[in-house]
């Protein structure tokens, strides 16, 4: 196999190949779409940050003294829906596995190349309702939406927040459909399923949740704002209705919907961790099983959010053993990670950073997952402090680390330029300890006791309190430290070429930007996944241990 | 011995031991597998860096190594749940004999009732040393009931009775807390359970009040007009309830259930939906003409007529509502027992009380 | 045009031909179709399980269903699904104006559908079955007219999400027959009239569900 030749000034990009508003505005091209979503998910971030710091201010002191109770039911509601819905669900999937899987597969585009961008319309219409909520007065009732609160007694934009919820869904929807039909009926001569780069198993995985799971959450914020409007009573207790049809109707979704979140993330490791190691991922069979077990398992436990909500001992046991058997999986990865790094060639940019740092706070949150799978203690810690500090490392020490991972390991791919290196490691120093000095001290609290979408708490959970607000001012600076200096990269940064890391994989086999089809001719794969041996000219033979 | 650290609440029940001990199980095998992978990534990343291990040798995998990862996590995954499950049946299965309180949670406060007749708001008395079990409801939203002491915690839903149950140990106030989101001054809906000596709760249970929930009951069941329909007799239009509570009902379409707290309220809020063997569905429902704490009268009043503390009431002469015509029946009134003797004008002799006809 | 002419004109560029291009418009409509399952599957499951708690109540609700509407209505669909399968057909065959008159007949038929459940609506409105504006129900049996409400929610949200899937379905239909007119489809290309016809096949079946389980449920037949 060949390497593409540098790519010069006089050759069109998939950046420069069309210039105006309308030229993005109306593309089809997978590239320029996931960089409409980059943009539009990085405002979402940052909307959802800041609700996210007047929370941790106000949990400064235990007096609910800088906000309205209101206020304050609003900007944990408001953080998780923007942080969920608008930033974690499309992450990603609708900008990396938008812009890489057709790359990664030898194809020219997507399969459905104006799906993809009406996927992205959809988005920002979505997100409008969602904005249009929180402008008017905002949403109280929690990410969650329980009835009969949401449906009867809030007096908030619960209407317009759940069209916003339902219409993004339909984003997600579009892209896992777009990207399993890619996966199945686009990829290269000779691309077979066991050469694909683990990141793709890691999109299609999550694409088959998006697909199955997602529809359900539509048609059930939907009948929440019919009841809402018509008072049509299908939730209602005051006419029979049950409200744990909601929770059962609502996590049926929504624990899935963790998978769509940590699954493209784990894809991403798989990509990062090879190449900075110059090896091929240990036990490749495994990891790429592993994501299609968890997508499987995944739809199997979702009452275990409500083991305390009402439903029977049984019920609770079975959900509580599934539950154990969807975490072996994620454990799987992990050591197939590590045991990747015995007898490597390891280096240490950026992305290899993220890495670590993902398998760190990963593992910790996976394993603190453990602990609310066992009834008898979730029994304790349930809409306690543990679970939002065990959702947080999952979600952001995992999720938004793999996100930023991602951002760092294909952002000479996207751009053609590379990044101050040494800001770009204190940040993700910077991300690391700060995060773990804001979360952790809340599963202190959690069993301590103190209750979540608190606005004010008893003075003994004050120390910790404050100890996860400097946290979080730490994390905020790893946060937005990156902004700055990929800015300032696409005017100052060093010129990347095509592959810059030596990775192995299609998508690096062509100029950086690449061109407005990808390849000039569509490769043919007679090759292993990541075969570094190959490219480091280090082919001896492979070592198949036991 | 861990007291001075604030890594846990007080251990005030009988659970909240075998909860912590799992939890601090959990604790030490997620801190031994953290630093395991932890460590070996560090001692991986300096060994094999690439100025000391310029060439990466390609390994494919170990079917041995997968299956040891893949083994040994599930079974230990596998002896938490066991562990967990023993534990789960205890905090799910109250001791029979507990004694009971009813709790009506609603936006943004917690009242109890307890059966000697105490009520309270936001504070809830209990005795050290007895199983105290919890029967709630809520007039509005869901919350939930979180005592981080005890290690318990159950939601608290509107339309139905939820329970749970606990044995306090040591005397003393803990946190009461809200833990479903419920709106706006759902952080302000906390309280506080007060263990007392078990001589100094009975003192406190009887001191000044009205009477026992279910005298109250009692009441309630004069005034609504149920004695007309429900006798002890056969020829009542409604089924004798006593010795009904906690006993299988069967029902006309053939289903046998269980008469316990959630079957009494269904069965006064909305009568039709499940129809007692050999009667007509002709009990007009009380949905919205009861609060929530009427009902638990009821209901507690049920449950003394089924373990015999309490009887039924004497009709007086006129019905209270004049819905229902009585023909009163020499051998069809019940008499009142001592132990609930209120002075009523009494229409009919006191006859002897005959067993429930079932 | 010629086919060979609206196959080249009709082959997008990401495709190597025309018959992988086809091959991945197929998968993903059955893919979409698979959605509308889940999609449509939460409702159906609400409904399975408040009927089985609140059966009388059920039966009550759907005794009040006009039953000859009911049929009739299927009737059409079933018809509509026919003369969809014959615009496929055509359109394999590049008959053009045959496509044309099987389109317009299905678009008909689904005009006819949905001003049938118009009328339906408009009486259960006179009737006082519409849940939160004006529901009221005559109690005579042996349920909670509660439960009714709850089945009436349930009726009105299927078949609404149903008629909202025929409007959309009708609007495909609408685009399909400009397309034809402008002569873009032949016997070499000729996909999307298929797909459009598994989309509708679909919805129609959604509907041969809802029928018995919202207007026969404990039908007999008096004789």
């Amino acid at each position: 196999m060949e390497t593409a030749s540098h790519s010069t000034e006089a050759k069109t990009n998939y950046l420069n190949a069309d210039y105006g508003i309308k030229s993005w505005l109306l593309t089809t091209d997978h590239k320029r779409i996931a960089l409409l979503y980059l943009g539009s998910i990085t405002v979402f971030f940052f909307l959802g940050g800041f609700f996210a710091m007047l929370i941790r201010l106000e949990l400064l002191t235990p007096a609910g003294d800088l906000v309205l109770s209101d206020t304050y039911n609003k900007l944990f509601t408001m953080h998780g829906v923007v942080m969920i819905f608008l930033f974690l669900i499309p992450s990603i999937p609708a900008v990396f596995g938008n812009f890489l899987v057709p790359m990664m597969i030898g194809a020219k585009d997507l399969a459905f190349p104006k799906l993809n961008l009406a996927s992205w319309y959809i988005f920002i219409i979505g997100a409008g309702f969602i904005l249009y909520a929180i402008l008017t007065g905002g949403l109280d009732t929690g990410w969650t939406f329980y009835t009969p609160y949401s449906t009867t007694y809030s007096n908030s934009n619960v209407v317009a927040a759940a069209l916003g919820v339902f219409i993004t869904g339909f984003s997600s929807i579009f892209t896992g459909l777009n990207i399993i039909v890619t996966v199945h009926r686009m990829r290269a001569p000779g691309l077979t399923w066991r050469r694909l780069p683990l990141f793709i198993w890691a999109h299609y995985a999550t694409s088959v949740i998006m697909v199955l799971g997602t529809p359900v959450l539509a048609i059930t914020i939907v009948l929440v704002a019919l009841e809402r409007l018509f008072h049509f009573g299908i939730f209602d207790p005051r006419l029979g209705g049950d409200p744990l049809l909601f929770q059962h109707l609502f996590w049926f979704y929504s624990h899935p919907a963790v998978y769509i979140m940590i699954l493209p993330s784990m894809g991403v490791m798989s990509e990062v961790i090879a190449c900075f190691s110059r090896k091929r991922i240990f036990g490749y069979d495994f990891v790429a099983m592993s994501s299609v077990a968890i997508a499987v398992l995944g739809f199997l436990v979702w009452a275990h959010h409500m083991f305390v909500a009402g439903i029977s001992t049984y019920a609770a046991m079975i959900f509580s053993l599934l539950t154990f058997f969807v975490a072996i999986p994620s454990a799987v990865k992990v050591f197939n990670w590590t045991a990747t790094l015995y007898k490597g060639s390891i280096t240490f940019e950026t992305p290899m950073l993220y890495a670590f740092a993902f398998i760190g706070l990963f593992t910790m949150g996976g394993l603190t997952g453990v602990f609310l799978g066992a009834v008898a203690i979730d029994l304790h810690v349930t809409d306690t402090y543990f679970v939002v500090a065990h959702f947080h490392y999952v979600m952001v020490g995992g999720g938004v680390t793999g996100f930023l991972c991602a951002l760092h390991f294909w952002w000479p791919k996207m751009t053609g330029k590379m990044y101050p290196e040494a800001f770009a490691k204190l940040s993700a120093v910077l991300v690391f300890v700060g995060f773990n000095l804001t979360f952790f001290p809340q599963f202190v609290l959690g069993y301590m006791g103190m209750p979540r979408r608190y606005h004010a708490y008893p003075p003994e959970f004050q120390v910790l309190n404050v100890m996860s607000t400097a946290g979080a001012s730490i994390l905020a600076v790893g946060f937005l430290m990156p902004m700055i200096y990929l800015a300032w990269s696409l005017q100052y940064g060093k010129e990347a070429g095509p592959n810059p890391y030596r990775a192995a994989g299609l998508e690096w086999m062509t100029a950086s930007p690449p061109p407005e089809f990808n390849f000039d001719e569509t490769p043919v794969v007679t090759w292993e996944a990541y075969n570094y041996d190959e490219i480091d000219g280090t082919k001896k033979g492979v070592e198949v241990v036991g | 011995m861990w007291r001075n650290l604030p890594l846990f609440p007080a251990r005030a029940s009988s659970m909240a031991g075998h909860v912590d001990a799992l939890y601090f199980a959990l604790v030490a095998m997620a801190a031994f597998f953290t630093f395991l992978v932890a460590a070996l990534i560090l001692y991986f990343a300096i060994r094999y860096r690439k100025s000391r291990s310029p060439e990466a040798t390609q390994i494919h995998g170990s079917t041995a190594l997968e299956l040891l990862w893949t083994g040994i996590p599930l079974g230990i995954v596998m002896i938490i749940f066991v562990w967990s499950a023993v534990i789960f049946f205890m905090q799910t299965r109250p001791p029979k004999g507990s004694m009971e309180v009813y709790t009506v949670a609603k936006q943004w406060m917690w009242k109890f009732q307890h059966t000697e007749g105490q009520r309270e708001i936001n504070q809830l008395h209990v005795p050290s040393g007895r199983d105290v079990r919890m029967i709630m409801t809520s007039q509005d939203v869901i919350h939930s009931f979180y005592v981080p002491a005890f290690r318990i915690k159950a939601d608290v839903l509107p339309g139905r009775y939820t329970t749970t149950w606990f044995h306090a140990t040591t005397p003393g106030t803990y946190h009461l807390f809200c833990a479903e989101y419920c709106g706006t001054n759902h952080s302000a809906m906390v309280g506080e359970v007060v263990v007392m000596e078990p001589a100094d709760y009975d003192r406190w249970a009887a001191g000044g009040v009205d009477g026992s929930l279910a005298s109250a009951g009692e009441k309630s069941f004069q005034h609504y007009g149920c004695s007309m329909c429900h006798r002890s007799d056969a020829a009542g239009r409604g089924p004798n309830l006593i010795g009904v509570f906690d006993h299988p009902v069967l029902l006309d379409d053939g289903r046998t259930v269980n008469a316990d707290e959630s079957y009494i309220r269904e069965s006064i809020l909305n009568p039709g939906s499940k129809i007692v063997s050999g009667f007509k569905n002709i009990m007009p429902t009380f949905e919205g003409q009861l609060s929530e704490e009427e009902v638990i009268g009821l209901v507690a009043y049920v449950k003394a007529l089924g373990n015999g503390t309490a009887n039924y009431p004497i009709p007086v002469s006129e019905p209270n509502s004049g819905a229902y015509p009585v023909a009163p029946k020499a051998e069809g009134s019940a008499a009142k027992s001592d132990k609930t003797a209120t002075p009523q004008p009494r229409a009919t002799q006191a006859t002897p009380v005959t067993p429930a006809a079932k | 045009m010629s086919d060979s002419e609206t196959a080249v004109q009709n082959l997008k560029h990401h495709f190597a031909d025309l018959e992988q291009q086809k091959a991945t418009s197929t998968f993903g409509m059955w893919l979409f179709l698979v959605t509308e399952i889940m999609f449509f599957g939460g409702m159906f499951a609400s409904y399975l399980i408040y009927r089985l708690s609140y059966y009388n109540a059920w039966v009550a609700g759907s005794q009040t269903m006009e039953i000859q509407y009911g049929a009739i209505n299927t009737a059409v669909l079933i018809c509509s699904s026919l003369t969809m399968v014959l615009s496929v057909h055509s359109a394999k065959l590049g008959k053009r104006k045959m496509t044309a008159i099987c389109l317009i007949l299905t678009l008909v038929l689904g005009f006819a559908f949905l001003g049938i459940k118009g009328v339906e609506y408009y009486g259960h409105w006179v009737h006082h079955e519409v849940p939160g504006l004006n529901f009221h129900f005559e109690h005579t049996g042996n349920y909670d007219p509660r439960h009714v409400e709850i089945f009436f929610s349930l009726y009105f949200a299927m078949t609404g999400m149903h008629a909202v899937h025929m409007i959309i379905g009708a609007g495909l239909l609408t685009w399909l027959l400009i397309a034809n007119a402008r002569g873009r489809f032949s016997s070499e290309y000729n996909s999307p009239v298929e797909m459009v016809g598994l989309y509708w096949h679909f919805v129609d079946l959604i509907w041969i569900y809802l029928f018995p389980l919202l207007y026969l449920i404990s039908h007999h037949h008096n004789g």
